[in-house]
Protein backbone atom coordinates (compact mmCIF):
# COMPACT_ATOMS: atom_id res chain seq x y z
CA UNK A 1 0.00 0.00 0.00
CA UNK A 2 2.78 2.39 0.89
CA UNK A 3 3.78 2.99 -2.74
CA UNK A 4 0.34 4.45 -3.46
CA UNK A 5 0.57 8.17 -2.90
CA UNK A 6 -3.10 8.69 -2.19
CA UNK A 7 -3.69 5.57 -0.11
CA UNK A 8 -4.89 6.32 3.39
CA UNK A 9 -2.45 5.71 6.20
CA UNK A 10 -3.50 2.74 8.28
CA UNK A 11 -2.65 2.55 11.96
CA UNK A 12 -3.56 0.25 14.81
CA UNK A 13 -4.51 2.29 17.83
CA UNK A 14 -6.88 2.67 20.74
CA UNK A 15 -10.05 4.72 20.33
CA UNK A 16 -8.64 7.53 22.44
CA UNK A 17 -5.71 7.84 20.04
CA UNK A 18 -8.08 7.66 17.06
CA UNK A 19 -9.94 10.60 18.57
CA UNK A 20 -6.68 12.51 19.03
CA UNK A 21 -5.70 11.84 15.42
CA UNK A 22 -9.08 13.16 14.29
CA UNK A 23 -8.65 16.26 16.42
CA UNK A 24 -5.21 16.95 14.96
CA UNK A 25 -6.56 16.61 11.43
CA UNK A 26 -9.22 19.22 12.23
CA UNK A 27 -6.44 21.69 13.11
CA UNK A 28 -7.77 23.21 16.34
CA UNK A 29 -6.20 26.47 17.50
CA UNK A 30 -6.62 25.86 21.23
CA UNK A 31 -6.71 22.58 23.15
CA UNK A 32 -7.49 22.85 26.88
CA UNK A 33 -7.32 19.71 28.99
CA UNK A 34 -7.50 18.16 32.39
CA UNK A 35 -6.92 14.40 32.71
CA UNK A 36 -9.64 12.09 33.96
CA UNK A 37 -9.91 8.30 33.66
CA UNK A 38 -10.67 6.84 31.10
CA UNK A 39 -10.09 9.94 28.97
CA UNK A 40 -6.48 10.61 30.04
CA UNK A 41 -4.66 8.86 27.23
CA UNK A 42 -6.62 10.91 24.68
CA UNK A 43 -5.22 14.20 25.98
CA UNK A 44 -1.81 12.59 26.48
CA UNK A 45 -1.75 11.74 22.77
CA UNK A 46 -2.74 15.32 21.94
CA UNK A 47 -0.10 16.74 24.29
CA UNK A 48 2.51 14.57 22.60
CA UNK A 49 1.46 15.76 19.15
CA UNK A 50 1.71 19.38 20.26
CA UNK A 51 5.09 18.74 21.90
CA UNK A 52 6.31 17.05 18.70
CA UNK A 53 5.13 19.97 16.61
CA UNK A 54 2.88 17.75 14.50
CA UNK A 55 -0.14 19.62 15.89
CA UNK A 56 0.27 23.37 15.94
CA UNK A 57 -2.19 24.33 18.67
CA UNK A 58 -1.95 26.15 21.97
CA UNK A 59 -2.18 23.59 24.76
CA UNK A 60 -3.62 24.78 28.06
CA UNK A 61 -3.06 22.47 31.02
CA UNK A 62 -5.53 23.93 33.47
CA UNK A 63 -6.34 23.34 37.12
CA UNK A 64 -9.67 21.67 36.50
CA UNK A 65 -12.48 21.10 34.02
CA UNK A 66 -14.40 24.22 35.07
CA UNK A 67 -11.41 26.27 33.94
CA UNK A 68 -11.01 24.14 30.81
CA UNK A 69 -14.51 24.88 29.55
CA UNK A 70 -14.31 28.53 30.62
CA UNK A 71 -10.98 29.01 28.82
CA UNK A 72 -12.33 27.37 25.67
CA UNK A 73 -15.32 29.69 25.68
CA UNK A 74 -12.95 32.66 25.79
CA UNK A 75 -10.87 31.12 23.02
CA UNK A 76 -13.95 30.48 20.88
CA UNK A 77 -15.18 34.04 21.46
CA UNK A 78 -11.79 35.18 20.15
CA UNK A 79 -12.30 33.05 17.04
CA UNK A 80 -10.41 29.85 17.85
CA UNK A 81 -11.39 26.35 16.85
CA UNK A 82 -11.16 24.45 20.14
CA UNK A 83 -11.05 20.96 21.58
CA UNK A 84 -11.33 19.22 24.90
CA UNK A 85 -12.34 15.82 26.24
CA UNK A 86 -13.67 14.75 29.59
CA UNK A 87 -16.03 12.36 31.36
CA UNK A 88 -17.63 11.36 34.64
CA UNK A 89 -16.48 13.50 37.58
CA UNK A 90 -14.61 15.81 35.20
CA UNK A 91 -17.80 16.48 33.29
CA UNK A 92 -19.57 17.07 36.60
CA UNK A 93 -16.95 19.65 37.59
CA UNK A 94 -17.30 21.23 34.13
CA UNK A 95 -21.08 21.50 34.41
CA UNK A 96 -21.53 25.25 35.02
CA UNK A 97 -19.65 26.50 31.94
CA UNK A 98 -20.73 23.34 30.05
CA UNK A 99 -24.42 24.28 30.20
CA UNK A 100 -23.57 27.86 29.22
CA UNK A 101 -21.95 26.92 25.90
CA UNK A 102 -25.06 25.89 23.89
CA UNK A 103 -27.00 29.05 24.79
CA UNK A 104 -24.00 31.17 23.83
CA UNK A 105 -24.02 29.26 20.53
CA UNK A 106 -20.35 28.38 20.72
CA UNK A 107 -19.45 25.58 18.27
CA UNK A 108 -17.12 23.70 20.62
CA UNK A 109 -16.21 20.04 20.16
CA UNK A 110 -15.72 17.90 23.27
CA UNK A 111 -15.22 14.13 23.27
CA UNK A 112 -16.90 12.37 26.17
CA UNK A 113 -15.00 9.17 26.88
CA UNK A 114 -18.07 7.98 28.72
CA UNK A 115 -17.82 6.65 32.24
CA UNK A 116 -20.30 5.40 34.77
CA UNK A 117 -21.16 7.73 37.62
CA UNK A 118 -20.35 7.25 41.25
CA UNK A 119 -21.44 6.21 43.74
CA UNK A 120 -20.62 3.34 44.15
CA UNK A 121 -17.11 4.53 43.32
CA UNK A 122 -16.25 3.61 39.76
CA UNK A 123 -13.63 4.55 37.20
CA UNK A 124 -14.97 2.32 34.42
CA UNK A 125 -17.05 2.77 31.31
CA UNK A 126 -20.78 3.36 31.08
CA UNK A 127 -22.89 6.10 29.51
CA UNK A 128 -24.42 7.52 32.67
CA UNK A 129 -22.33 10.72 32.51
CA UNK A 130 -23.39 11.55 28.95
CA UNK A 131 -27.01 10.60 29.67
CA UNK A 132 -27.11 12.93 32.69
CA UNK A 133 -26.27 15.89 30.42
CA UNK A 134 -28.62 14.92 27.61
CA UNK A 135 -30.73 18.03 28.27
CA UNK A 136 -27.78 20.44 28.44
CA UNK A 137 -28.26 21.46 24.81
CA UNK A 138 -25.14 19.83 23.35
CA UNK A 139 -25.39 17.67 20.25
CA UNK A 140 -24.49 14.08 21.18
CA UNK A 141 -23.25 11.47 18.72
CA UNK A 142 -22.38 7.99 20.04
CA UNK A 143 -19.79 6.01 18.11
CA UNK A 144 -19.51 2.29 17.46
CA UNK A 145 -15.85 1.89 16.43
CA UNK A 146 -12.50 3.63 16.73
CA UNK A 147 -12.75 4.50 13.06
CA UNK A 148 -16.12 6.11 13.63
CA UNK A 149 -14.67 8.11 16.52
CA UNK A 150 -11.90 9.50 14.31
CA UNK A 151 -14.25 10.31 11.45
CA UNK A 152 -16.96 11.76 13.70
CA UNK A 153 -14.56 14.08 15.53
CA UNK A 154 -13.69 15.73 12.22
CA UNK A 155 -17.32 15.81 11.10
CA UNK A 156 -18.29 17.30 14.47
CA UNK A 157 -16.50 20.55 13.65
CA UNK A 158 -18.31 20.88 10.36
CA UNK A 159 -21.65 20.24 12.06
CA UNK A 160 -20.98 22.54 15.02
CA UNK A 161 -19.75 25.43 12.89
CA UNK A 162 -22.55 25.19 10.33
CA UNK A 163 -24.20 28.62 10.47
CA UNK A 164 -27.66 27.08 10.72
CA UNK A 165 -26.56 25.01 13.73
CA UNK A 166 -23.90 26.91 15.75
CA UNK A 167 -24.02 24.51 18.68
CA UNK A 168 -21.43 22.53 20.64
CA UNK A 169 -20.98 18.83 19.92
CA UNK A 170 -20.15 15.89 22.17
CA UNK A 171 -18.65 12.91 20.39
CA UNK A 172 -19.35 10.04 22.77
CA UNK A 173 -16.74 7.29 22.87
CA UNK A 174 -17.45 4.42 25.26
CA UNK A 175 -14.88 4.50 28.04
CA UNK A 176 -12.67 1.39 28.30
CA UNK A 177 -14.29 -0.55 25.44
CA UNK A 178 -13.89 2.05 22.69
CA UNK A 179 -11.36 4.37 24.36
CA UNK A 180 -8.86 1.64 25.22
CA UNK A 181 -9.93 -0.91 22.60
CA UNK A 182 -7.26 -1.25 19.90
CA UNK A 183 -8.43 -1.56 16.30
CA UNK A 184 -7.36 -0.89 12.74
CA UNK A 185 -8.02 2.70 11.78
CA UNK A 186 -7.62 4.44 8.44
CA UNK A 187 -6.19 7.92 8.82
CA UNK A 188 -7.41 10.31 6.15
CA UNK A 189 -4.98 12.49 4.29
CA UNK A 190 -4.54 15.99 5.78
CA UNK A 191 -5.12 17.67 2.43
CA UNK A 192 -8.37 15.74 1.99
CA UNK A 193 -9.53 16.79 5.45
CA UNK A 194 -8.58 20.39 4.69
CA UNK A 195 -10.72 20.22 1.56
CA UNK A 196 -13.61 18.80 3.59
CA UNK A 197 -13.39 21.07 6.62
CA UNK A 198 -13.32 24.82 6.01
CA UNK A 199 -11.24 27.15 8.19
CA UNK A 200 -12.70 27.95 11.64
CA UNK A 201 -15.94 29.94 11.55
CA UNK A 202 -16.56 30.36 15.23
CA UNK A 203 -17.22 33.92 16.42
CA UNK A 204 -19.03 35.63 13.57
CA UNK A 205 -22.10 36.14 15.76
CA UNK A 206 -20.58 36.82 19.17
CA UNK A 207 -17.01 37.87 19.81
CA UNK A 208 -14.41 39.22 22.17
CA UNK A 209 -13.01 41.71 19.70
CA UNK A 210 -11.84 45.29 20.39
CA UNK A 211 -12.76 46.19 16.83
CA UNK A 212 -16.44 45.46 17.50
CA UNK A 213 -17.12 45.94 21.21
CA UNK A 214 -20.11 44.12 22.65
CA UNK A 215 -21.18 42.75 26.00
CA UNK A 216 -21.28 38.97 25.74
CA UNK A 217 -24.11 37.07 27.42
CA UNK A 218 -25.74 39.89 29.41
CA UNK A 219 -28.73 39.26 31.71
CA UNK A 220 -31.70 38.26 29.56
CA UNK A 221 -35.20 37.58 30.85
CA UNK A 222 -37.03 38.61 34.00
CA UNK A 223 -40.72 39.01 34.78
CA UNK A 224 -41.62 42.00 32.66
CA UNK A 225 -40.76 44.38 29.85
CA UNK A 226 -39.08 42.86 26.83
CA UNK A 227 -37.25 40.29 29.00
CA UNK A 228 -39.54 37.26 28.69
CA UNK A 229 -40.01 37.46 24.94
CA UNK A 230 -36.33 38.16 24.41
CA UNK A 231 -35.43 35.02 26.31
CA UNK A 232 -38.00 33.01 24.34
CA UNK A 233 -36.46 34.30 21.11
CA UNK A 234 -33.06 32.91 22.07
CA UNK A 235 -34.42 29.61 23.40
CA UNK A 236 -36.58 29.01 20.32
CA UNK A 237 -33.60 29.71 18.12
CA UNK A 238 -31.55 27.21 20.13
CA UNK A 239 -34.25 24.57 19.65
CA UNK A 240 -34.39 25.39 15.95
CA UNK A 241 -30.61 24.97 15.74
CA UNK A 242 -30.94 21.51 17.28
CA UNK A 243 -33.64 20.46 14.83
CA UNK A 244 -31.71 21.85 11.87
CA UNK A 245 -28.71 19.86 13.08
CA UNK A 246 -30.50 16.64 12.13
CA UNK A 247 -30.37 17.58 8.46
CA UNK A 248 -26.85 18.97 8.72
CA UNK A 249 -25.60 15.79 10.41
CA UNK A 250 -27.05 13.78 7.53
CA UNK A 251 -25.52 16.10 4.93
CA UNK A 252 -22.09 16.08 6.56
CA UNK A 253 -22.07 12.28 6.87
CA UNK A 254 -23.08 11.99 3.20
CA UNK A 255 -20.27 14.31 2.17
CA UNK A 256 -17.84 12.36 4.34
CA UNK A 257 -18.88 9.13 2.65
CA UNK A 258 -18.48 10.67 -0.78
CA UNK A 259 -15.02 12.03 -0.06
CA UNK A 260 -13.55 9.29 2.12
CA UNK A 261 -15.56 6.20 1.18
CA UNK A 262 -16.69 5.40 4.71
CA UNK A 263 -20.43 5.56 5.25
CA UNK A 264 -21.55 5.88 8.87
CA UNK A 265 -25.26 6.03 9.59
CA UNK A 266 -25.70 9.67 10.63
CA UNK A 267 -28.76 9.38 12.86
CA UNK A 268 -30.04 5.81 13.07
CA UNK A 269 -28.66 2.65 11.48
CA UNK A 270 -31.05 -0.10 10.42
CA UNK A 271 -29.36 -3.52 10.46
CA UNK A 272 -31.16 -6.52 8.94
CA UNK A 273 -34.40 -4.72 9.69
CA UNK A 274 -36.46 -4.79 6.52
CA UNK A 275 -37.96 -8.25 7.01
CA UNK A 276 -37.58 -8.31 10.80
CA UNK A 277 -40.47 -9.10 13.14
CA UNK A 278 -38.67 -7.57 16.10
CA UNK A 279 -35.47 -5.70 16.83
CA UNK A 280 -32.92 -4.65 19.37
CA UNK A 281 -32.16 -0.95 19.81
CA UNK A 282 -28.53 -0.23 20.72
CA UNK A 283 -26.26 2.76 21.21
CA UNK A 284 -22.47 3.04 21.04
CA UNK A 285 -19.81 0.35 21.00
CA UNK A 286 -22.10 -2.40 22.30
CA UNK A 287 -23.58 -2.54 18.79
CA UNK A 288 -20.82 -4.78 17.39
CA UNK A 289 -21.57 -7.64 19.76
CA UNK A 290 -25.29 -7.05 19.27
CA UNK A 291 -24.95 -7.39 15.49
CA UNK A 292 -23.10 -10.68 15.98
CA UNK A 293 -25.93 -11.93 18.17
CA UNK A 294 -28.47 -10.82 15.56
CA UNK A 295 -26.52 -12.72 12.87
CA UNK A 296 -26.48 -15.85 15.02
CA UNK A 297 -30.20 -15.59 15.71
CA UNK A 298 -30.84 -15.07 12.00
CA UNK A 299 -28.89 -18.26 11.30
CA UNK A 300 -31.29 -19.96 13.67
CA UNK A 301 -34.30 -18.66 11.80
CA UNK A 302 -35.20 -15.76 14.07
CA UNK A 303 -36.54 -12.73 12.21
CA UNK A 304 -34.65 -10.21 14.31
CA UNK A 305 -33.01 -6.95 13.30
CA UNK A 306 -31.22 -4.07 14.97
CA UNK A 307 -31.64 -0.32 15.24
CA UNK A 308 -28.53 1.59 16.28
CA UNK A 309 -28.88 5.12 17.58
CA UNK A 310 -25.89 7.27 16.66
CA UNK A 311 -27.29 10.75 17.13
CA UNK A 312 -29.12 10.90 20.45
CA UNK A 313 -29.20 14.70 20.76
CA UNK A 314 -31.10 16.04 18.93
CA UNK A 315 -33.29 12.92 19.06
CA UNK A 316 -33.73 11.61 15.51
CA UNK A 317 -37.50 11.24 15.73
CA UNK A 318 -38.29 10.74 12.04
CA UNK A 319 -35.49 8.24 11.50
CA UNK A 320 -36.54 6.32 14.60
CA UNK A 321 -40.21 6.25 13.57
CA UNK A 322 -39.12 5.01 10.13
CA UNK A 323 -37.17 2.17 11.74
CA UNK A 324 -39.62 1.32 14.50
CA UNK A 325 -42.59 1.10 12.13
CA UNK A 326 -40.97 -1.96 10.51
CA UNK A 327 -41.19 -4.21 13.59
CA UNK A 328 -43.73 -5.58 16.05
CA UNK A 329 -41.59 -5.64 19.21
CA UNK A 330 -38.38 -4.03 20.40
CA UNK A 331 -35.82 -4.57 23.14
CA UNK A 332 -33.79 -1.45 23.98
CA UNK A 333 -30.36 -1.99 25.50
CA UNK A 334 -29.03 0.87 27.61
CA UNK A 335 -25.61 1.36 29.15
CA UNK A 336 -27.10 3.75 31.71
CA UNK A 337 -30.06 4.07 34.03
CA UNK A 338 -32.99 6.47 33.90
CA UNK A 339 -33.87 6.81 37.56
CA UNK A 340 -37.12 8.65 36.96
CA UNK A 341 -38.82 5.87 35.03
CA UNK A 342 -37.10 2.71 36.28
CA UNK A 343 -35.67 1.90 32.86
CA UNK A 344 -32.89 2.89 30.53
CA UNK A 345 -32.86 6.43 29.11
CA UNK A 346 -32.71 5.32 25.47
CA UNK A 347 -35.66 3.02 26.22
CA UNK A 348 -37.67 5.89 27.69
CA UNK A 349 -36.97 8.10 24.69
CA UNK A 350 -37.79 5.27 22.29
CA UNK A 351 -41.18 5.03 23.99
CA UNK A 352 -41.67 8.68 22.99
CA UNK A 353 -40.90 7.77 19.39
CA UNK A 354 -43.26 4.79 19.61
CA UNK A 355 -46.18 7.17 20.25
CA UNK A 356 -45.45 8.81 16.90
CA UNK A 357 -44.95 5.38 15.33
CA UNK A 358 -48.33 4.24 16.62
CA UNK A 359 -49.97 7.29 15.07
CA UNK A 360 -48.58 6.17 11.74
CA UNK A 361 -49.09 2.39 12.05
CA UNK A 362 -52.13 2.40 14.34
CA UNK A 363 -50.67 -0.22 16.66
CA UNK A 364 -48.84 -0.14 19.96
CA UNK A 365 -45.98 -2.64 20.06
CA UNK A 366 -44.41 -4.26 23.14
CA UNK A 367 -41.08 -2.85 24.30
CA UNK A 368 -38.54 -4.21 26.79
CA UNK A 369 -35.87 -2.23 28.65
CA UNK A 370 -32.49 -3.95 29.05
CA UNK A 371 -29.77 -2.37 31.18
CA UNK A 372 -26.22 -3.65 30.90
CA UNK A 373 -22.57 -2.72 30.76
CA UNK A 374 -22.65 -0.58 33.88
CA UNK A 375 -19.37 0.38 35.55
CA UNK A 376 -17.17 -1.36 33.01
CA UNK A 377 -19.20 -4.58 32.67
CA UNK A 378 -18.99 -6.31 29.31
CA UNK A 379 -22.16 -6.85 27.30
CA UNK A 380 -21.27 -9.99 25.44
CA UNK A 381 -22.83 -11.65 22.44
CA UNK A 382 -24.37 -14.09 24.90
CA UNK A 383 -26.05 -11.26 26.79
CA UNK A 384 -27.47 -9.99 23.53
CA UNK A 385 -28.68 -13.45 22.60
CA UNK A 386 -30.62 -13.53 25.87
CA UNK A 387 -31.99 -10.04 25.13
CA UNK A 388 -33.11 -11.24 21.70
CA UNK A 389 -34.82 -14.27 23.22
CA UNK A 390 -36.55 -12.12 25.86
CA UNK A 391 -37.73 -9.66 23.20
CA UNK A 392 -39.12 -12.58 21.18
CA UNK A 393 -41.06 -13.58 24.30
CA UNK A 394 -42.46 -10.05 24.51
CA UNK A 395 -43.49 -10.31 20.87
CA UNK A 396 -45.39 -13.47 21.84
CA UNK A 397 -47.25 -11.57 24.55
CA UNK A 398 -45.06 -12.01 27.63
CA UNK A 399 -43.64 -8.55 28.30
CA UNK A 400 -41.66 -7.91 31.53
CA UNK A 401 -42.94 -4.94 33.52
CA UNK A 402 -39.49 -4.06 34.89
CA UNK A 403 -36.08 -3.62 33.26
CA UNK A 404 -33.95 -6.70 32.60
CA UNK A 405 -30.47 -6.24 34.13
CA UNK A 406 -28.14 -8.05 31.75
CA UNK A 407 -25.17 -8.44 34.09
CA UNK A 408 -27.22 -9.25 37.18
CA UNK A 409 -26.30 -12.93 37.19
CA UNK A 410 -22.79 -12.73 35.70
CA UNK B 1 -8.88 56.71 29.88
CA UNK B 2 -10.44 57.90 26.69
CA UNK B 3 -13.76 56.72 25.47
CA UNK B 4 -13.71 53.50 23.54
CA UNK B 5 -11.78 54.00 20.36
CA UNK B 6 -14.27 51.94 18.37
CA UNK B 7 -17.97 52.46 17.97
CA UNK B 8 -20.09 49.80 19.64
CA UNK B 9 -20.80 46.84 17.38
CA UNK B 10 -23.86 47.17 15.18
CA UNK B 11 -25.95 44.17 16.24
CA UNK B 12 -28.18 44.61 13.19
CA UNK B 13 -25.49 42.92 11.11
CA UNK B 14 -26.04 39.48 12.67
CA UNK B 15 -29.10 37.39 13.61
CA UNK B 16 -30.66 38.64 16.85
CA UNK B 17 -31.56 35.17 18.15
CA UNK B 18 -28.21 33.39 18.45
CA UNK B 19 -26.01 34.46 21.35
CA UNK B 20 -27.35 37.13 23.67
CA UNK B 21 -25.20 40.23 23.29
CA UNK B 22 -25.41 43.79 24.53
CA UNK B 23 -24.40 46.85 22.53
CA UNK B 24 -26.00 49.55 24.67
CA UNK B 25 -24.54 50.56 28.03
CA UNK B 26 -26.90 49.65 30.86
CA UNK B 27 -28.12 52.58 32.99
CA UNK B 28 -28.46 50.17 35.94
CA UNK B 29 -25.46 51.28 38.00
CA UNK B 30 -24.56 49.52 41.24
CA UNK B 31 -23.14 52.55 43.07
CA UNK B 32 -26.12 52.84 45.38
CA UNK B 33 -25.67 49.45 46.99
CA UNK B 34 -21.97 49.81 47.75
CA UNK B 35 -21.07 49.45 51.45
CA UNK B 36 -17.47 50.65 51.11
CA UNK B 37 -15.89 53.06 48.65
CA UNK B 38 -12.33 53.11 47.29
CA UNK B 39 -10.47 56.34 48.06
CA UNK B 40 -7.32 57.10 46.04
CA UNK B 41 -4.30 58.70 47.71
CA UNK B 42 -3.09 61.00 44.94
CA UNK B 43 0.39 61.23 46.44
CA UNK B 44 0.89 57.47 46.17
CA UNK B 45 -0.75 56.87 42.78
CA UNK B 46 1.83 56.49 39.98
CA UNK B 47 -0.76 55.80 37.24
CA UNK B 48 0.43 52.25 36.68
CA UNK B 49 -3.18 51.29 35.68
CA UNK B 50 -3.24 48.05 37.65
CA UNK B 51 -6.58 49.14 39.16
CA UNK B 52 -7.91 49.90 35.68
CA UNK B 53 -6.96 46.42 34.48
CA UNK B 54 -8.47 44.61 37.44
CA UNK B 55 -11.70 46.57 38.06
CA UNK B 56 -14.53 44.14 37.14
CA UNK B 57 -16.98 47.01 36.61
CA UNK B 58 -14.57 49.11 34.52
CA UNK B 59 -15.26 52.14 36.68
CA UNK B 60 -11.68 53.45 37.01
CA UNK B 61 -11.42 56.85 35.34
CA UNK B 62 -8.26 58.69 34.32
CA UNK B 63 -7.32 62.07 35.79
CA UNK B 64 -4.28 64.14 34.73
CA UNK B 65 -2.06 62.85 37.55
CA UNK B 66 -3.87 59.91 39.04
CA UNK B 67 -6.63 57.36 38.54
CA UNK B 68 -9.95 57.90 40.23
CA UNK B 69 -13.21 56.01 40.66
CA UNK B 70 -16.58 56.53 39.00
CA UNK B 71 -18.63 56.13 42.15
CA UNK B 72 -21.90 55.82 40.24
CA UNK B 73 -20.66 52.56 38.80
CA UNK B 74 -18.36 51.27 41.59
CA UNK B 75 -19.96 48.49 43.62
CA UNK B 76 -17.29 48.55 46.29
CA UNK B 77 -15.79 45.12 45.74
CA UNK B 78 -12.32 46.28 46.80
CA UNK B 79 -10.37 44.46 44.10
CA UNK B 80 -8.58 47.70 43.15
CA UNK B 81 -7.46 48.29 46.75
CA UNK B 82 -6.18 44.72 47.00
CA UNK B 83 -4.33 44.82 43.71
CA UNK B 84 -2.79 48.35 43.90
CA UNK B 85 0.98 47.70 44.18
CA UNK B 86 1.51 51.11 45.82
CA UNK B 87 -1.19 50.79 48.47
CA UNK B 88 -2.68 53.98 47.07
CA UNK B 89 -6.32 52.85 47.41
CA UNK B 90 -8.12 52.46 50.73
CA UNK B 91 -11.62 51.10 51.24
CA UNK B 92 -13.70 53.43 53.42
CA UNK B 93 -17.03 52.33 54.83
CA UNK B 94 -20.03 54.21 53.48
CA UNK B 95 -22.24 56.04 55.98
CA UNK B 96 -25.39 54.21 57.12
CA UNK B 97 -27.72 56.32 54.97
Amino acid sequence: MSELVNAPRVVVCEGNEAAAIGVALARPDVVAVYPITPQSSLVEHLSQMIADGSLRADLMNLEGEHSVMSALQGAALAGARTFTATCGPGLAFMFEPYIRAPGMRLPLVCVLVTRDVMSPQTVWGGQQDAMIVREAGWIQMYCETGQEVLDTVIMAYKIAENRDVVLPVNVCCDGNYLGYGVTRVEVPDQAAVDAFLPPPDVNWHVALDPARPMAVDPLTGGAGGIGPRTFVRYRKSQCRGMQTALRVIEDVHAEWAARFGRRHAPLVEEYRLDDAAYALVTIGSMTGAAKNAVDTARDNGERVGLIKVKTFRPFPLQAMVHALSKVDAIGVVDRAVGFGWNCGPVFQETLGALYHTAQRTNRCIPAVSFIGGLSGADITEEHFSRAIARTAQALAGDRPDAPVWLNEND
Amino acid sequence: MHRQSHEMFDAATIPDDLSSIGTVLSPMLPGDWRNARPVVDREKCVKCAVCWVYCPAQCIVEKPRWFDIDLAACKGCGVCATECPHRAITMVEEPAQ
